[in-house]
């Protein structure tokens, strides 16, 4: 299949061929393609792209999955896209 | 092994500006070293707000110069304007008492005098201009149109990029443990496995950096303090100015990208003086104090989703301005770094001017007054404008 063609990150529509492009460029870490695509920055939190990436980022560095860096903060709160009234107390 | 002429140490915004900077000016050899990856720390945890409105002269000179170089950011390093994503919506300034409202106007008078045409606005005319704000408590605002946003993750990316074109050598994921100097001094410094001469070295690590400068027998009064923010889901332009308050802590903005990023300052927040301390941990308390006040002042945020929050460092000093300049006791080490909440957006010229200074020229702007030795003396450098 047409790399061009495999959405990798439905959030922020980043494709495979983004993400091939951004590891050459030397974004080479989870933390990195985040920063500069955006991939995991959507409402879903990465739960659809990140193993994606880092599979791809795994294959690159030639490296097993849990050796490819990724900092303690990789997963951040709310674990679902959650409405601010939710949290908002009333006034006084 | 080659010496470099000069080693940055940080990749955050001050860093790859300097770097770049030197390398315009054809320093010679210029390595930059990052412990993670360019735009790891302070600067890729900010909330991404640029603005003039300070109550000092000496700060609007200085921002409003930072903002000409955000203007010409795209052109001048070659990157992408939509990635950069400047966007000029003006800072909206509320004051929430009748003296603080008076402040407010006495900084504009500064402001005025320096070219900053900040304008100075009733209740009437903020809600004929911002018909989503609710302005419980208001007594009225300014608002400087130049003031808004600028991606710090791309922008970072793009003076990273700009200097190795240039030369620049940066390598990321090299931690630097010590420096290190000969016969009193700079000589260089040391990663994990090297060690590496330099003939000046310019630490601009952040929160980081009191604690390297220790290494070469250094006190500088720079500590981390935890700051949270959080971001939403995009949503169609709705609100162009980032609305703050200094007196009550917050700041909100939509970003081009549609979302809405915001913070709220902390409530009696540690002082981190040992990286060991630095804890980025988000918490539950500021969820909510957050989410109260934006749905007070935006209640159009209601049903808005939020989608991450997350902590960064402030990089704080005693007078919460940075500390820049050579260090006189160890001749070739400079220090730029303790942005106090403003590295950022003072992060372009802050990097001209650094690279200025290490080659010798004369500055084109004196942030001398912001030297590491007036904590000592006691000429301490005051802002009235500032959150938290």
């Amino acid at each position: 299949m047409d790399p061009k063609k495999i959405i990798i990150c439905r959030c922020e529509d980043i494709t495979l061929e983004d993400v091939r492009n951004a590891i050459k460029e030397g974004y080479t870490s989870w933390d990195q393609l985040k920063r500069v695509l955006r991939v995991g920055m959507g409402p879903c939190g990465g739960k659809t792209c990140r193993l994606l990436v880092l599979r791809e980022l795994s294959q690159h560095l030639k490296v097993s999955l849990d050796e490819v860096k990724t900092r303690p903060t990789v997963v951040r709160p709310p674990l679902r896209a959650t409405p601010f009234k939710v949290f908002a107390k009333e006034e006084k | 092994m080659s010496t470099y002429d000069v080693i940055i140490v940080g990749g955050g915004i001050t860093g790859v500006a300097t770097a770049y900077e030197l390398a315009k000016k054809k320093a010679g050899k210029v390595l930059l070293l990052e412990k993670e990856f360019v735009s790891a720390g302070s600067t890729g945890s900010c909330a991404a707000g640029i603005r003039a409105q300070f109550g000092t002269e000496f700060n609007i000179g200085l921002m409003k110069r930072s903002l000409d170089k955000f203007e010409h950011l795209s052109e001048e390093l070659d990157y992408p304007g939509e990635k950069i994503e400047l966007w000029q919506g003006g800072y909206l300034v509320l004051a929430y008492s009748q003296k603080e409202w008076e402040n407010l106007k006495t900084r504009v008078e500064v402001q005025r005098r320096l070219g900053i045409n900040t304008e100075i606005l009733s209740l009437e005319e903020i809600k004929a201009r911002f018909p989503h704000l609710v302005l419980e408590g208001v007594y009225g605002g300014t608002f400087y149109q130049r003031d808004g946003h600028a991606d710090p993750l791309h922008t970072t990316f793009a003076y990273a990029k700009a200097a190795r074109r240039l030369g620049v050598e940066i390598r990321e994921w090299t931690e630097v443990q010590e420096l290190v100097k000969e016969n009193g001094k700079i000589r260089g410094l040391k990663t994990r496995g090297e060690l590496i001469p330099g003939e000046r070295v310019l630490v601009a690590a952040g929160a980081w950096s009191s604690h390297l400068m220790k290494t070469a027998g250094v006190d500088i009064p720079i500590w981390g303090e935890k700051h949270e923010i959080l971001i939403t889901e995009p949503l169609e332009r709705a609100f162009a100015p980032m609305v703050i308050s200094f007196s009550i802590g917050y700041y909100i903005q939509q970003r081009p990208h549609g979302s809405f990023i915001m913070g709220i300052g902390p409530e009696n927040p540690a002082h981190w003086h040992d990286p060991r301390d630095f804890d980025f941990s988000p918490s539950w308390r500021f969820l909510e104090r957050m989410s109260t006040a934006a749905v007070g002042v935006l209640p159009m945020l209601q049903n808005v989703n939020i989608v991450r929050q997350w902590a960064g460092l402030y990089e704080m000093t005693p007078d919460a301005h940075h500390i820049l300049g050579p260090i006189d006791e160890v001749p070739g080490l400079y220090i730029a770094a303790g942005g106090s909440g403003h590295g950022f957006m003072f992060g372009p010229i802050v990097g001209e001017l650094m690279a200025e200074w290490i080659l010798g020229e004369p500055l084109s702007y004196d942030i001398s007054r912001l030297n590491y030795q007036r904590f000592q003396k006691g000429e301490l450098v005051r802002e009235p404008a500032v959150v938290g």
